[in-house]
C-alpha cells in the first residue's frame, strides 16, 4: 500500500534526522513502525527504502553504529536547505523562471524547487507577471538522456543524421554541455571517434542515447564555454565582401535592413550595397527575392545567382 | 487509521490535531511524491507560524481534504525506540495550521541538481533579454540561489540558452514601456513571406519568449485579430498617446501547443528535397516526411500563405522542388524565369 509506504518512509527520515549517532539496521527496525517481522524481509525492504531516499536527494550517511555494526543517519547540515531570503521582486522573477519549463523536460524539477523554496518561507508564485510568457521547449527525445549525461558526466553513444547524409552514423561523445541557440538544442563535447571537439543538433539524433561509461567519467576541460562552441559552429561567418544590387522599390526589405547604403533610383529601382560573407550562400538568399533583386557585382555572385535560378527551372 | 481520532499515536489520550480527514491517502502521485510534499509541509507552516488550510492546499496543489490527510499523517508519526515518542505536533483547528513541535524537520530538503538547474537555467534565460527592468532582480536572485543550492548549482553551468539577440534593445524596451503604461503601438513590420513592410496599430497583450525568439502578442487593429509579431522584424515603432483596448474576444495564444497550428483553410504544399535541401525538414514543421532514398526527402507542409513557400523554393534552387499544388509550381517557374530575364 502506497500510504503505508509513505508512512514508513516518513518515519525513517524523521528517525534518521533526529539520530545523534549512526543507527544500525536493527535499531531502525525497532524505532520505525511498518517494517516486516522477519529479518530477511525487513532487510530487503530497508535496502529499497534507502535507495528511494537517496533518489530523492536525501543525504543518507553510513558510519559505524553500535557493536561496530554498519549504521545510518541523515546529517541535518547536509539535509537542510541553507537560509535564503528573497525580496518581492526577486521572488517574482523566480516564479517567472519556473514557468520557462512548463510542459518541458525539467517542469517537475522546477515545481519541486519552488515547493522547497516556499517551504523555506519564500512566497514565489508561478503567476506574478502576467505580461510576459517565457518558454523553453524540449521536444527532442534526446534532451533528457543528454542532460543526465552532462549532469552526471557520463559518455554517450547515439546515431546521428548529419545534414546531407543518407543514413545515420554512430557517434561516441563525451558531452560537455547542452545549449539552446535560437530555439534549437545542441550538445557540445569531445567526439571520441574524430578525436576533436564537435557540436551536434539534438533534432538530428536518431534513436536512443545510451550511456557508455559510469558517472564522473567525463572531464570537461577547464575554461570550456559550451555556448561559444555552439555559436562558432552554428553562427554565420563575418561578412567580408560587398555586393552592389539593384532592388525594386518597395521590395527587398530583408536585404535593405543589412545594407551599407541604399540610394533611391529614378526608374523604380534602388541601388543597394550590402555586405556578405560567401557567394554561394548569399546567392541562394538573393534568389529568394526573385525578380525584385538583381546583382550588378561582384561577377562571381552574379553568376552564382544565374546558376541558382537556372537550377530552380530544371 | 481513519482520521486522527482513531490514531495509534504514542502517548494516546491526546486529542487529534483537528477534524478527522476522510481517511484515504492523497491521490496525487506516488509514495515518494507524497513524501516530498510531507517533508516540505512542516517547514512551510513553521516558516509562516500560522497559515490557512486553503492557502496551503493551493500552494501544494492538493485539495483541502488531501492536505488534511497529509497533516494527520505527519501528526501520527511515531518512533517506538528507545522510548516511544511523537516527533511532530500540529493542529489545524479552525482552518489555521500551526506546528508546535517539528523536531528536526523544520527546514526543507536541499535543492537537487535538477531542481537548482531548472530555476537557474530559466533565470539566466530571462537575463538574456535586453529589457532593463528586471536585470538587477535577476542578478540578485541568481546569486542567492547559487549560494543556497551549493554543489547542486554547478551542473547548470553546462547548459546555456542563447536567445536570438537581433531584436534591437530599444524595440524591446519600447514594447515593455507601452505594456507597462497600457498604450497602443504603431508598428512598421516586415513580413518576409511577402517581402513587404506593413504599417499597423496594435494593442499589446503579452511578451512571449518562444523558440529562442521574442514576440509581441497583440490585438492587430487592421486584421481585427490576435497576432504575434517577431520583435526582430519590427522595422520601427511609436508608442501612441492612446490607451490600448484589447477587446474581450481577443484570445491569448496557447503557447504550449506550439506556434504553428495548421488550420483547415491552409494550403497543402509538397516539396521534394535533395540531400543539400534536407534542412527544410528540420526548420519547418512538416505534416509528413518520407524518405525517397539516396538522401532525398519528400515533405508535406501546410501554410496559410504560399508566399514564403515560393521564396523558399527560389532559395532552394535545384536542392528542392515544390511538386504540388500545380498553380504554386507554375508561379515559382514564372518568377524564376522573370528573375533570369533581368540578367540577359
Amino acid at each position: 500500500m502506497s500510504k503505508q509506504k509513505t508512512e514508513r518512509l516518513l518515519g525513517l527520515v524523521v528517525c534518521l534526522l533526529s539520530a545523534r549517532r549512526y543507527l544500525t539496521a536493527g535499531q531502525v527496525r525497532d524505532a520505525v513502525p511498518g517494517y516486516p517481522e522477519t529479518f530477511d524481509a525487513f532487510k530487503r525492504m530497508f535496502e529499497r527504502d534507502k535507495d528511494e531516499l537517496r533518489e530523492l536527494g536525501i543525504p543518507l550517511e553510513t558510519g559505524v553504529g553500535a557493536d561496530d555494526e554498519i549504521g545510518y543517519r541523515i546529517s541535518r547540515q547536509a539535509y537542510e536547505l541553507p537560509e535564503i531570503r528573497l525580496e518581492p521582486d526577486e521572488a517574482a522573477v523566480l516564479g517567472l523562471a519556473a514557468r520557462v519549463w512548463r510542459r518541458a523536460e525539467l517542469a517537475g524539477a522546477a515545481a519541486g524547487a519552488l515547493l522547497k523554496l516556499r517551504a523555506a518561507g519564500i512566497d514565489a508564485e508561478e503567476t506574478t507577471q502576467p505580461g510576459i510568457e517565457p518558454r523553453l521547449q524540449t521536444d527532442e527525445a534526446a534532451f533528457a538522456p543528454l542532460w543526465q549525461a552532462v549532469r552526471d558526466r557520463r559518455p554517450v553513444a547515439f546515431g546521428y543524421q548529419a545534414a546531407g547524409r543518407a543514413t545515420p552514423q554512430g557517434r561516441n561523445l563525451e558531452p560537455w554541455g547542452v545549449v539552446n541557440r535560437h530555439g534549437r538544442w545542441y550538445v557540445a563535447g569531445f567526439d571520441r571517434d574524430k578525436a576533436e571537439e564537435r557540436v551536434f543538433r539534438l533534432s538530428r539524433i536518431d534513436g536512443p542515447v545510451t550511456f557508455t561509461g559510469p558517472p564522473g567519467s567525463v572531464a570537461v576541460p577547464a575554461g570550456t564555454d559550451v555556448r561559444n562552441l555552439v555559436q562558432a559552429w552554428d553562427g554565420a561567418p563575418p561578412p567580408v565582401r560587398t555586393a552592389v544590387l539593384r532592388v525594386r522599390q518597395g521590395a527587398g526589405y530583408g536585404l535593405r535592413r543589412r545594407a551599407i547604403s541604399d540610394q533611391p533610383g529614378q526608374d523604380g529601382w534602388d541601388l543597394v550595397e550590402a555586405p556578405f560573407s560567401e557567394a554561394g550562400w548569399y546567392a541562394d538568399y538573393i534568389a529568394s527575392f526573385g525578380a525584385d533583386v538583381v546583382v550588378i557585382e561582384p561577377v562571381d555572385l552574379r553568376e552564382a545567382v544565374i546558376r541558382h535560378l537556372k537550377g530552380a527551372l530544371t | 487509521m481513519s482520521g486522527a481520532g482513531g490514531s495509534s499515536r504514542a502517548g494516546s489520550g491526546r486529542a487529534g490535531p483537528g477534524r478527522a480527514g476522510p481517511g484515504r491517502a492523497g491521490r496525487s502521485g506516488t509514495a515518494t511524491d507524497r513524501l516530498q510534499r510531507l517533508l516540505a509541509l512542516v517547514p512551510y507552516v513553521v516558516s509562516r507560524e500560522v497559515v490557512g488550510l486553503a492557502e496551503t492546499a493551493a500552494a501544494f496543489g492538493v485539495t483541502e481534504s488531501e492536505l488534511v490527510d497529509d497533516l494527520n499523517m505527519l501528526w501520527c508519526v511515531e518512533l517506538r525506540s528507545p522510548d516511544p515518542y511523537c516527533p511532530i505536533d500540529l493542529s489545524y483547528e479552525g482552518g489555521e495550521i500551526m506546528v508546535s513541535q517539528a523536531e528536526s524537520m523544520d527546514r526543507p530538503l536541499r535543492l537537487g541538481t535538477d531542481e537548482a538547474s531548472a530555476l537557474l537555467i530559466g533565470l539566466r534565460m530571462l537575463a538574456e533579454l535586453p529589457g532593463p527592468q528586471d536585470q538587477p532582480a535577476l542578478r540578485r536572485t541568481i546569486a542567492k540561489l547559487e549560494a543556497a543550492a551549493g554543489e547542486a548549482a554547478a551542473a547548470s553551468a553546462q547548459v546555456a540558452v542563447h536567445m536570438d539577440g537581433r531584436a534591437p534593445a530599444d524595440v524591446q524596451a519600447q514594447v515593455a514601456e507601452a505594456m507597462r503604461q497600457g498604450r497602443r503601438l504603431h508598428l512598421s513590420y516586415y513580413v518576409p513571406g511577402r517581402d513587404e513592410a506593413t504599417e499597423r496599430d496594435v494593442d499589446p497583450m503579452r511578451l512571449l519568449l518562444l523558440e529562442g525568439r521574442s514576440y509581441l502578442e497583440a490585438w492587430c487593429r487592421s486584421a481585427e485579430a490576435v497576432r504575434l509579431f517577431r520583435l526582430d522584424r519590427v522595422l520601427g515603432l511609436t508608442v501612441l498617446d492612446v490607451p490600448a483596448e484589447v477587446p474581450k474576444e481577443a484570445k491569448q495564444v496557447d503557447v504550449d501547443s506550439g506556434l504553428f497550428r495548421p488550420s483547415a483553410s491552409d494550403v497543402k504544399v509538397e516539396l521534394e528535397l535533395a540531400r543539400a535541401g534536407r534542412w527544410v525538414a528540420d526548420y519547418y514543421p512538416c505534416d509528413q516526411v518520407t524518405d525517397l532514398g539516396d538522401g532525398r526527402l519528400k515533405v508535406v507542409l501546410r501554410t496559410p500563405d504560399t508566399g514564403w513557400v515560393r521564396r523558399l523554393a527560389l532559395r532552394l534552387g535545384e536542392d528542392g522542388k515544390v511538386t504540388a499544388p500545380a498553380d504554386l509550381v507554375r508561379e515559382i517557374e514564372d518568377e524564376a524565369t522573370a528573375a533570369l530575364a533581368q540578367y540577359t
